[in-house]
This record gives C-alpha cells, sequence and structure tokens, in this order.
C-alpha cells in the first residue's frame, strides 16, 4: 500500500510528556516525618495502601536523592529553619506535600511556638486534611501532583489543591456499628 | 513510710518544713528555699528512705505577688516504692534557688526545662542553658503574663 513495513514497533511523542510521564511514576519521597502523621506516612508505603503501586515506594532520607517532601508533622519555629535546609538540599524540581492539619495550618496547635502552616516559608503543592489524614487520602495528595507533573506544572505554583478527608462507605458503615 | 519521712526530716531539719499536705496517700512537703539541696542529699543517702530516683522538676508561676514561683521536686523511691514530692516558694523579684544536680544527676535537664520555661535560675547548675526554645529567645514562655501565641517577631522563621 505504499507503507513501508516496519520491524520494530515505536511510538512518537513529545519530549517534555514522555520526561512528564517518567516523572510522576517516579517520585521519590523525603519522609519529613515530625510527629503522629508519620505513622500514617509509613503505612502508606505498608502493603495494604502500597504506595508502590504509584512508583514512589523509594523513600529516600537523603534529600539529594528525592523530589517530593512531605511533611508529616507539626513543624515548630525551631524546626522550620530545619525543614526549609532540607527543602534547600532537594534537586529541582521538587513538590511538597503538607500532610495533616498541623502542617497546614499549625492545626490544633495555636501556640507561640509552632509555625501556623508551613506555607509561611515554604511553596507547598498539596495540603493533605486529616489529623492524622487516612492513608488513600495521602495517595489522593500524591495522585494530584501526579497529574500536576503529567500537565506539565511547575513546583510551587499558586493552585493550591487541598485534599478533603473523606471515608470509604464501607468503613463509615462498620464505625457505625460499633 | 510517711511517719518515718517526717519524723527523720523534723529530727536533722529543725523547722526546714513549712507545710505538710496529705491527698490520696501522696505526701507533698514544702520547705525553705534555702534547705532544699541539704534536704535531698539527706533523703537519698538515708539507708532508710533511700530516694535514689528523681523522677521530675517541674516550675509553677501562681501569678500573685510574693512569692509567684514555685518549683515542685518529684522524688521516688525504687526501695520502698513510695513517692514524695517537695515543693518550695520562690520571689518573683529573686527566682534564684540552688541546683540539686549533684545530688541527682537527672536534674539537670529537669533544670535547664524550668529555667527555659519560667526563667527560674538554679545557682550552681554545670551547664544552665535554655532546652526547647532556640538559644536566643529573650521570654519565659511558660508565664502566665506571656501571650499564648508569642510575641511577634521573636522566633524566626527561614526565609521564603
Amino acid at each position: 500500500m505504499g507503507l513501508i513495513k516496519l520491524r520494530d514497533p515505536f511510538l512518537t511523542t513529545k519530549l517534555d510528556a514522555i520526561i512528564g510521564w517518567a516523572r510522576k511514576n517516579s517520585l521519590w519521597p523525603m519522609p519529613m516525618g515530625i510527629s503522629c502523621c508519620a505513622i500514617e506516612m509509613m503505612s502508606v508505603t505498608d502493603p495494604k495502601y502500597d504506595i508502590a503501586r504509584f512508583g514512589s515506594e523509594v523513600f529516600r532520607f537523603s534529600p539529594r536523592q528525592s523530589d517530593l517532601m512531605i511533611v508529616a508533622g507539626t513543624v515548630t519555629y525551631k524546626m522550620s529553619h530545619v525543614v526549609r535546609k532540607i527543602y534547600d538540599q532537594m534537586p529541582d524540581p521538587k513538590w511538597v506535600i503538607a500532610m495533616g492539619a498541623c502542617t497546614s495550618t499549625g492545626g490544633m496547635y495555636r501556640v507561640y511556638s509552632v509555625v501556623q502552616g508551613i506555607d509561611l516559608f515554604i511553596p507547598v503543592d498539596v495540603y493533605v486534611a486529616g489529623c492524622p489524614p487516612r492513608p488513600e487520602n495521602l495517595l489522593q495528595g500524591l495522585m494530584a501532583i501526579q497529574k500536576k507533573i503529567e500537565r506539565g506544572e511547575k513546583p510551587g505554583q499558586k493552585d493550591k489543591i487541598f485534599i478533603q478527608q473523606n471515608i470509604p462507605s464501607d468503613e463509615r458503615k462498620d464505625s457505625r456499628k460499633t | 513510710m510517711k511517719e518515718k519521712i517526717l519524723e527523720k526530716l523534723n529530727l536533722n531539719f529543725k523547722n526546714a518544713i513549712r507545710e505538710v499536705q496529705e491527698f490520696r496517700g501522696e505526701l507533698t512537703l514544702l520547705v525553705k528555699k534555702e534547705e532544699i539541696v541539704n534536704i535531698c542529699r539527706f533523703l537519698r543517702d538515708d539507708s532508710e528512705l533511700k530516694f535514689d530516683f528523681l523522677r521530675d522538676i517541674c516550675g509553677v508561676d501562681s501569678y500573685q505577688p510574693g512569692d509567684r514561683f514555685e518549683v515542685v521536686y518529684n522524688l521516688y523511691s525504687l526501695v520502698n516504692k513510695f513517692r514524695l514530692r517537695l515543693k518550695i516558694h520562690l520571689d518573683e523579684n529573686e527566682p534564684h534557688v540552688k541546683t540539686v544536680s549533684d545530688v541527682w544527676p537527672a536534674a539537670n535537664f529537669a533544670e535547664r526545662e524550668a529555667y527555659d520555661m519560667y526563667g527560674i535560675i538554679f545557682d550552681g547548675h554545670p551547664d544552665l542553658r535554655r532546652i526547647y526554645m532556640p538559644e536566643e529567645f529573650e521570654y519565659y514562655p511558660l508565664r502566665k503574663d506571656f501571650p499564648l501565641m508569642g510575641i511577634p517577631g521573636s522566633l524566626s522563621l527561614p526565609r521564603k
């Protein structure tokens, strides 16, 4: 028919699109587990919730090797300098999830020692509600960041994403019973 | 046990005990602040009492003129399984008391905490620095006249 028959199958795409696709499926989180939300963050890595399904199972304790910081816990003024330093050490492009009420707004700690929201000193991409958020919620936050990357958005931009607390319907039924 | 403690303390430290309280089986003694180190050392070294474990030292701000501050020493005797609480009153203008960190080394951090939060100065402490708040912080946050949300600009944030 005039078409050349190719030996190997191939695919055409834009370079940006394929880089974005690779990037979104290999987000390496920096676990900034400062307090109790960190326990939920850990359970996200466990087989039940399994963050590996989204390519983010490689929790790196070195900021140099990670591109997503999950700030999980109450950030005090004294700790804020550490969080900022670790954020600065991460290579670009880097994203930030503010996990839980304390991290997003100070939460129940409306006192002199706690920073009333980490967006006072670092740019945040996704806020995850809950005290602590359910693991599903954190996964939803991660997926929101993946969508951002897919669309080719730059990190730390003005349109913030807020993930609301939602409890799966079957578990809600169970809690009524007890 | 209670009688024994009171008897021994009355014998060795005349008029040092200003008040004896008992609430739900817990004994609390209000003692003179000048004698606190000697009383503590005595309670630790006495062969029968053996208060060998300092559980905590806390500060209290009662926010009244005169004896504004209190320091509370929570002791425990591992041998006798008995708890004892010692209290001293401190004047607002002169919140000084001698350290007990050479009696129990555990007092080191506890006294630093009381200093950090209330500004109570423990004379003779080997390393009296702030323990929770940043070194350059100028206030004592658990004093009753400290505002809940702090003093704006007193704690630094990193540049955005």
